[in-house]
């Protein structure tokens, strides 16, 4: 994993880069018992990776089937670039009373909130994505973590039969009603983040992975054999 | 402090006591202190004897059983918002109980150390405690507003609770109607209808001195030995029988035996010198008792929500359980079981129904198949269900699905809310490939028999058993009978169909041994489902279809009436009737132990004499399939 950067880059990178980094010196633990998870979950202006922003990030730690409400994480990024429709559907409007960190602030804080710990989220590729856009126009390298999608995982609940016409992607929403999960709070980052966190849960008691590595295969589209 | 999360937290907690009386600072704080676990079906959450936790529980969604150590007894099921382990904590002493999660929990647990200083500072939420300790109820208040409830006597609710009989207080109605001796009998019984009861008590200052039944208006007024212009004193059973308000369920059922009548007297000190605070039942006792299906067939046709559904569905367990270890015959069994179960869906529907803005914009069947459809379904396995729904003119199409649609979605949430899981392969009515008009079920069926690739085969399988669960059933025998028509012009059809029962795999291997699962999550369990029941199904479904024999759909049934059909395989069928009759209870029974389908079985679990009961089924799955093999000509097909 070190080898990822130069030394030579190695010493532009700010100490708190440098702390995050070194923490996937360590192995995960093979058990999903003993592993931390991190779901998390961004509000942002819109879907494009170049010009739109983070809003904000919430995320909580998923250890054991167990959630600390005090533990989780929720920061709020200040705005430059703001599109109304946007803001709309989220309700953070630009001058909300929430307090608002700099966009490298937030990224500081979420570094060392998630350390190495494996990212879960719902299409969890934007969130990251997002997240790895703020931190290129921050001169930071990308995030070193695994991730887990319960979009896709939610897939593998579903029997595997070619009669029944799996949708592409099931949305969270789709996800929440089918595991009446209340869906009070959707659009605040925070509040996605719960639902993910309970969704996940539920699709791990019916996969039922062996391990860590079994989970992560278990991303992937079943393969068929005669 | 405060999160998004502490706030989904407090506005779950505040709807239920003590934290509805908690100050909105005092429930952020707490609130904020909350871990939130989710518990696996039977797992624990704590064990008899072990020194508490820093927490208590609150349930958010699930159910947790409180249990005795070594016995099968639920002293109590915790629901949502239900509150448990927390006397140990304050009492300083080790759980007293065991709780396992009853079915997927997700628990709040409370530090206590955030809750101690609130519970002492706050009175109300004091007062709550001790009482609802000393009751011995997990929330006395709910007990308090029961029975209040106008002309409906208590009702079931806490019923798996009642097989500890001798420590259950009885739950009374307390809605008292009372006449004076004067008061004239047209009058009484007057109001009586008006309040629905069924008795009337007569007192005098404040104290019963007599009591009128439905009973002594049938046999002294409408024989015409009274007229109902004659006072109450003329037909009043007096003195009344009083008991003490304290009485058990057993005790209750013993004094109603013992003088054989149908209603108790409660007053204060259980003389009749104080005054009556309540008028005890059979029915009440019956239902507490919950051992009767007529009684639970009344309290899920009176029930208006899920959620009462679903402890009525407790019951129906309970009630399981008790015919099975008294060995009750499986024929009679799956009727009573399924009775009930089809009562329960008829009911979610119908509330569902109710609940749509505008009523059903034409008539409509809701289909129960698989399983539930043969009148199999003794626990509660997955929903499999469909729409049908009139033709409509074209213009109509789309609004009209788009409305069956929100319907099927509606009901199978509700379902899954009372304890039916939903299918892993989304058949379902709130699926658009399983909610269609009679013209487009004629359609898919019959692409499914002019096509029978393996998909179809299995989707035919499935459907065919279908059932008339609710509405319109003129609908579901116009598909019925398109699809025997159908059936007769392509016999090719049965032939694919008998392959397909033919493919479940063996149950035995060559030594005759039980052939186990080889990976996956259930390695070395024996499979009852796929390698037992199935192919002793798909073999019935088969076999009645050719004989175009349709409305029986139960297994068993379908097995006797081909041995009426056919009196040179008698012997045969009569064996796989049994066959299938065995099998399904032993599913039963592996499921009510282990909570969950019985899907799976432990072999090493098994007695010898269980051993043997499934290899001697076993003998006769072969001896089905052989039959197919050779009347469907299956060896033609490419195997």
């Amino acid at each position: 994993m070190m080898g990822f950067f130069s030394k030579k880059k190695h010493l532009e990178l700010p100490e708190f880069w440098l702390k995050y980094a070194s923490h996937f010196k360590d192995k995960l633990p093979e058990t999903i018992s003993e592993n931390t998870f991190v779901v998390l979950d961004t509000e942002t202006t819109g879907f494009n990776m170049t010009k739109d922003r983070m809003l904000c990030i919430g995320a909580l730690k998923l250890r054991d089937n167990t959630m600390v409400v005090k533990e989780s994480f929720e920061v709020y990024v200040e705005q430059e670039h703001y599109d109304a429709e946007s803001a709309e559907i989220h309700g953070i409007l630009k001058k909300s009373k929430k307090e608002r960190v700099t966009e490298l602030e937030a990224l500081q804080q979420f570094l060392a909130y998630a350390k190495n710990h494996v990212l879960v989220g719902h299409h969890v590729l934007f969130d990251v994505g997002m997240i790895n856009a703020a931190l290129r126009r921050n001169g930071l390298p990308q995030l070193l973590n695994k991730t887990l999608d319960t979009g896709l995982l939610y897939k593998r609940t579903l029997l595997i039969s070619s009669v029944l016409r799996k949708k592409e992607n099931y949305s969270l929403d789709e996800l929440a009603e089918k595991f009446r999960i209340s869906k009070k709070d959707r659009h605040t980052a925070l509040g996605d983040t719960l639902i993910t966190a309970i969704a996940f849960l539920v699709i791990m008691e019916k996969l039922k992975p062996k391990n860590l590595k079994d989970l992560f295969k278990k991303q992937n589209p079943p393969k068929f054999g005669l | 402090m405060k999160n998004t999360i502490s706030e989904r937290v407090a506005d779950f907690l505040k709807k239920f006591p003590p934290f509805n009386i908690l100050a909105e600072h005092q429930l952020e704080k707490l609130s904020y202190e909350v871990t939130i676990i989710h518990k696996e079906n039977n797992s624990l959450v704590f064990a008899e004897k072990e020194p508490p936790h820093n927490f208590f529980y609150v349930v958010h969604k699930g159910a947790v059983a409180l249990t005795k150590k070594g016995s099968q007894q639920m002293l109590d099921i915790c629901d949502e918002g239900d509150i448990f382990g927390l006397r140990p904590l304050l009492a300083h002493e080790n759980y007293k109980l065991q709780a396992t999660a009853r079915e997927e929990t997700i628990l709040y647990a409370i530090p206590i150390q955030e809750f101690r200083p609130i519970a002492l500072e706050n009175q109300q939420v004091g007062d709550f405690l001790i009482e609802s300790f000393a009751s011995n109820t997990r929330n006395p208040y709910s007990l308090k507003h029961r029975g209040k409830l106008y002309g409906v006597p208590n009702e079931t609710e806490g019923n798996p609770e009642t097989k500890m009989l001798d420590l259950q207080p009885v739950r009374y109605s307390t809605n008292l109607v009372t006449c004076s001796k004067e008061t004239q009998i047209k009058s009484l019984a007057a109001s009586m209808t008006q309040r629905n009861v069924g008795c009337v008590l007569v007192t005098q200052d404040g104290l019963p001195i007599g009591i009128i039944t439905n009973k002594d208006l049938r046999n002294k007024v409408a024989t015409g030995l009274v007229s109902i212009t004659e006072n109450a004193e003329a037909i009043m059973s007096s003195p009344v029988i009083t008991y003490s308000k304290d009485l058990t369920i057993t005790q209750a059922q013993m004094a109603l035996m013992k003088s054989q009548i149908s209603h108790l007297c409660l007053t204060e000190d259980g003389t009749t010198d104080t005054p009556a605070i309540g008028i005890l039942s059979k029915h009440d006792v019956m239902v507490a008792l919950g051992n009767n299906p007529a009684v639970l067939m009344r309290a899920i046709k009176r029930a208006t929500d899920s959620q009462r559904l679903r402890t009525v569905r407790y019951s129906i367990l309970n009630l399981l359980q008790g015919y099975l270890e008294q060995n009750i015959p499986m024929g009679l069994v799956c009727k009573i079981i399924s009775e009930l179960n089809d009562a329960t869906i008829k009911q979610v529907i119908q509330i569902c129904v109710d609940q749509m803005e505008t009523p059903p914009p034409v008539k409509f069947t809701w289909l129960a198949m698989g399983s539930q459809g043969r009148g199999e379904q003794l626990l509660t396995t997955d929903q499999d269900n469909a729409i049908l729904y009139e033709d409509v003119p074209t213009e109509k199409k789309e609004e009209t699905q788009a409305y069956f649609l929100q319907l099927g979605k509606q009901i199978s949430t509700e379902l899954n809310l009372v304890g039916f899981e939903y299918c892993p392969a989304e058949m379902m009515a709130s699926n658009p490939l399983w909610c269609h008009s009679l013209e487009e079920w004629k359609e898919v069926t019959s692409h499914w028999m002019n096509n029978p690739g393996p998909d179809e085969i299995l989707l035919s399988s499935i459907f065919f058993d279908f059932n008339v669960n609710y509405g319109e059933k003129a609908l579901a025998d116009e598909l019925s009978l398109h699809i025997f028509e159908n059936a007769k012009k392509y016999p090719q059809f049965l032939t694919h169909l008998a392959s397909g029962a033919l493919q479940n795999p063996s149950p035995s291997g060559f030594f005759r041994d039980f052939l186990v699962e080889q990976d996956g999550e259930h390695k070395d369990f024996f499979d009852l489902k796929l390698r037992a029941l199935m192919p002793i199904i798909d073999a019935a479904r088969v076999l009645i279809l050719s004989h175009a024999i349709k409305s029986i759909n139960n297994t068993a049934e379908r097995y006797e009436k081909l041995a009426e059909l056919e009196p040179k395989n008698k012997e045969l069928y009569l064996a796989a009737s049994y066959a299938s009759k065995a099998l399904l209870k032993f599913r039963t029974r592996q499921g009510l132990q282990h909570n969950d389908s019985g899907r799976y079985i432990a072999l090493d679990q098994l007695n010898k004499e269980e051993k043997i009961k499934l290899k001697r089924t076993f003998k006769t799955i072969k001896e089905i399939q052989e039959l197919l093999q050779v009347r469907f000509q299956v060896k033609n097909l490419l195997r």
